[in-house]
């Protein structure tokens, strides 16, 4: 199950804390980590609400500990306001977020990809944001560790955005031997180095090593004190928290291609949908038309360039997507041909022939 | 300010004297609060490399943050007690201390007080009580007496106060009492009763805002509150004698609950020490 | 020995309102922030209880032996 792929992922990332709270269709990530964490000396706590899921993980991150939470859709929107706290004390820590189908309940049980701009966007104030978003189980197992590398490479809150219909698949995956799995280390400095500036991504003191480390969520110096009244100590925190990511974007970036000469018509997708959307393509051009295939690993920071590259191959864009048209729209700002969303909702998968039929007809 | 104006020998080694002095409004019972917890510090011999605060947000989340040396996690309003957890799980031997008002503890982080209690994980938390959201000017708190004017309640508050301590001690603390800036010596003794229990610890603190509180009830010096507090406290073993009506208006202080149930954190250390056991064998 | 602390001082009148033995009183002076000063102006019934010093909000007040 993604579920489980996700658990075992963080667990070969060296995640030693979890906090959550449980909710469909992630709860199996929960269960997952509450039976393995104590067997490797790590700590699951189950806390009384999303909210405090994700305080406690960053508390924990202070501590020292390497952490997660998983939730979904509802559990995703009462975590926005301290998404941004740890966007804002750079706090490295990884939240999944099983999307199902919304808005409010919803369908509880069913899956959708109606978060991705709340991803995006879903905490207040300038902000940037990085979130991976895998097509199948092997891919999830390996986004997770990912997602820990980037959080520690980058300082920041990562967010594995899977769906539903990927968290509850079944299929086969292969664990590496732990010595092919490289990880990132916390980058750390000397005591008198400041954590919260001096360079783009500054290293990280910690608690318990006796250097007063204090962390707030309110602007503040480079030695993490608050100062909310100059304008210019504001303008530089956030302009480095956000440039650190937007100036890294080309390394952030994971996308695979499937290109062929000749192709007017091109599929942009992402997650779950792009099983169907492979398929679609493949059985288009047995049929004989030609098609490129993009799929967004990383969707944010968003693969601009990628999608450049196919706008500029291709006449019209098909994005089949199980919401209403949210990367549609944001594949819309970088292109002037027209972007077609393929939009299904109801917690029904996009079947290949409808694709198909789409990039026939536009091919 | 310079160190030598600093002449409390106590405050160099345990706070950042280089920030006061403090914020606060002149008679903010905040500074009292401030004050005690250094005496408490520094009579109990704690090495601030020791110490976590954790905060919220409002008046009373800054007298740790930033005026306390120790490492310092100042988080969202009503969250510090759900952070605190996850410090505390992952540095067991750290002290985690966590200081805000009766807003953020009690009314938006009430479910995580109430849980953290239930859990009876080692944390102390002092809950300074105003009666009010200082901060944002004076509107009506979870703590409010009944029929107070304030900023939200224009006509009178027709909420009830709540009792938090006794919500504390019913929900499983293993340390639970309740003092006034007023009675400055028993509040330092509670204080440090706490630090040096085992399990979640609580101590309510009546502070006067004589302020944003204070203009709306006419008492606009921190004097007034503490000649209010000392009037209408009642000791907790007189309490018990009185009944509810007697008892209302009245702050009941004194040590309201102590027990010895387990703590969350060893609990969870123990299952731990069972599978390295095992995979040693 | 009662020593103030002018510069950290708010001037808000606790220690004076209850110093059990009325040791301390308002003066004039003011200071740099423009708060009234408390004065120790009867240092000989000082008793050394130390509830002014505690009860301070701003640390302000020190009682120390001669
Ligand atoms: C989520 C959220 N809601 C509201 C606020 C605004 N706010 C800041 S402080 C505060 C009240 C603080 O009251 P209390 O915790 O009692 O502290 P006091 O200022 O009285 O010491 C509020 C509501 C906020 N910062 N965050
Ligand atoms: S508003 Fe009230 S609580 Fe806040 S500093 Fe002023 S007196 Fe203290
Ligand atoms: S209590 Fe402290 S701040 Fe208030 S007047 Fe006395 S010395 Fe000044
Ligand atoms: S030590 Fe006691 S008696 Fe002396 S001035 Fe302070 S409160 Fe008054
Ligand atoms: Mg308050």
């Amino acid at each position: 199950m993604g579920d489980e792929a996700a658990a075992y992922g963080a667990l070969y990332a060296g995640c030693n804390f979890f906090a959550g709270y449980p909710i469909t269709p992630a709860s199996e990530i929960a269960e997952v980590m509450a039976r393995e964490l104590p067997r490797s000396d790590g700590y699951y706590v189950q806390m009384e609400d999303e909210i405090s899921s994700i305080s406690a993980i960053i508390g924990a991150v202070w501590a020292g500990g390497k952490a997660m939470t998983a939730t979904s859709g509802p559990g995703f929107s009462l975590m926005q306001e301290n998404i941004g706290y740890a966007i804002m004390t750079e706090t490295p820590c990884v939240l999944v977020n099983v999307q199902r189908s919304g808005p409010s309940t919803g369908q509880a049980t069913k899956p959708a990809q109606g978060d991705v701009l709340q991803a995006r966007w879903g905490t207040h104030g300038d902000h940037e944001i990085i979130a991976l978003s895998p097509s199948s189980v092997q891919e999830t197992f390996s986004l997770t560790i990912e997602a820990f590398n980037l959080s520690e490479k980058y300082r920041t809150l990562v967010i594995l955005l899977m769906d539903g219909e990927i968290g509850h698949l079944r299929e086969n995956i292969t664990f590496p031997p732990l010595e092919e799995i490289t990880l990132q280390e916390r980058k750390t400095g000397p005591a008198d180095a400041p954590s919260f500036g001096g360079a783009a991504v500054p290293p990280m003191s910690t608690f318990g090593q006796g250097r007063f480390v204090h962390v707030t969520g309110s602007t503040h110096k480079e030695n993490g004190m608050r100062d909310v009244s100059t304008q210019s100590v504001h303008q530089e925190l956030v302009t480095r928290l956000c440039g650190k990511i937007r100036d890294a974007r080309g390394e952030i970036w994971r996308i695979e291609e499937d290109y062929m000469p000749g192709a007017k018509v091109g599929v942009l997708t992402y997650g779950a949908t792009a099983r169907p959307a492979k398929g679609a393509v493949l059985e288009a051009r047995r049929q004989g038309t030609a098609v490129d295939f993009l799929r967004l690993i990383s969707i944010w920071p968003f693969p601009e360039e990628a999608v450049r590259k196919l706008a500029d191959r291709v006449d019209v864009i098909l994005v089949p997507e199980m919401n209403l048209g949210q990367i549609s729209r944001e594949v819309e700002r970088f292109t002037s041909k027209p972007v077609l969303p393929i939009s299904r909702i109801g917690g029904v998968i996009h079947r290949v022939e409808e694709i198909k039929d789409e990039i026939i007809a536009n091919g | 300010m310079k160190e030598d104006k600093i002449f409390h020998p106590r405050a160099n080694k345990y706070l950042r004297t280089e920030m006061l002095p403090t914020a606060f409004c002149p008679g903010c019972g905040c500074g009292t609060v401030l004050n005690g917890f250094l005496q408490a510090l520094d009579e109990l011999k704690l090495d601030p490399k020791e110490l976590v605060f954790v905060t919220g947000i409002g008046c009373s989340s800054w007298i740790p943050s930033p005026y306390f040396k120790g490492d310092t996690l100042h988080t969202t309003h009503g969250r510090p007690i759900a952070f605190a957890t996850g410090v505390k799980v992952m540095k067991p031997d750290m002290k985690v201390i966590v200081i805000a008002g009766d807003g953020d503890i009690a009314g938006i982080g009430g479910n995580h007080l109430i849980h953290a209690a239930r859990r009876n994980i080692d944390i102390s938390v002092f809950m300074v009580n105003n009666w009010n959201y200082g901060m944002t000017g004076g509107q009506v708190s979870p703590t409010t007496p009944f029929g107070v004017r304030t900023g939200t309640t224009p006509y009178g508050s027709a909420e009830h106060q709540l009792e938090a301590a006794e919500v504390v001690a019913a929900a499983g603390a293993n340390y639970v009492a309740r003092w006034t800036t007023y009675h400055v010596f028993p509040m330092v003794k509670a204080m440090q009763e706490a630090l040096r229990v085992k399990g979640f610890s609580f101590v309510e603190i009546i502070a006067q805002c004589p302020v944003s509180y204070g203009k709306m009830v006419k008492m606009r010096r921190g004097s007034d509150f503490l000649k209010l507090y000392k009037e209408k406290s009642v000791k907790v073993e007189k309490a018990r004698q009185m009944s509810d009506e007697e008892l209302e208006g009245k702050i009941v202080v004194g040590k309201l609950k102590e027990r010895k149930r387990t703590e969350f954190v060893s609990t969870l250390r123990q299952i731990n020490e069972r599978f390295r056991q095992e995979l040693a064998n | 020995m009662i020593t103030i602390n002018e510069e950290l001082c708010k001037g808000c009148e606790i220690c004076t309102d209850f110093c059990p033995k009325k040791v301390l009183a308002s003066s004039n002076t003011i200071n740099k922030k423009g708060y009234y000063l408390p004065a120790a102006t009867h240092k000989d019934k000082c008793t050394g209880c130390r509830l002014c010093e505690l009860m301070c909000p701003e640390l302000a007040i020190l009682i120390s032996k001669e």
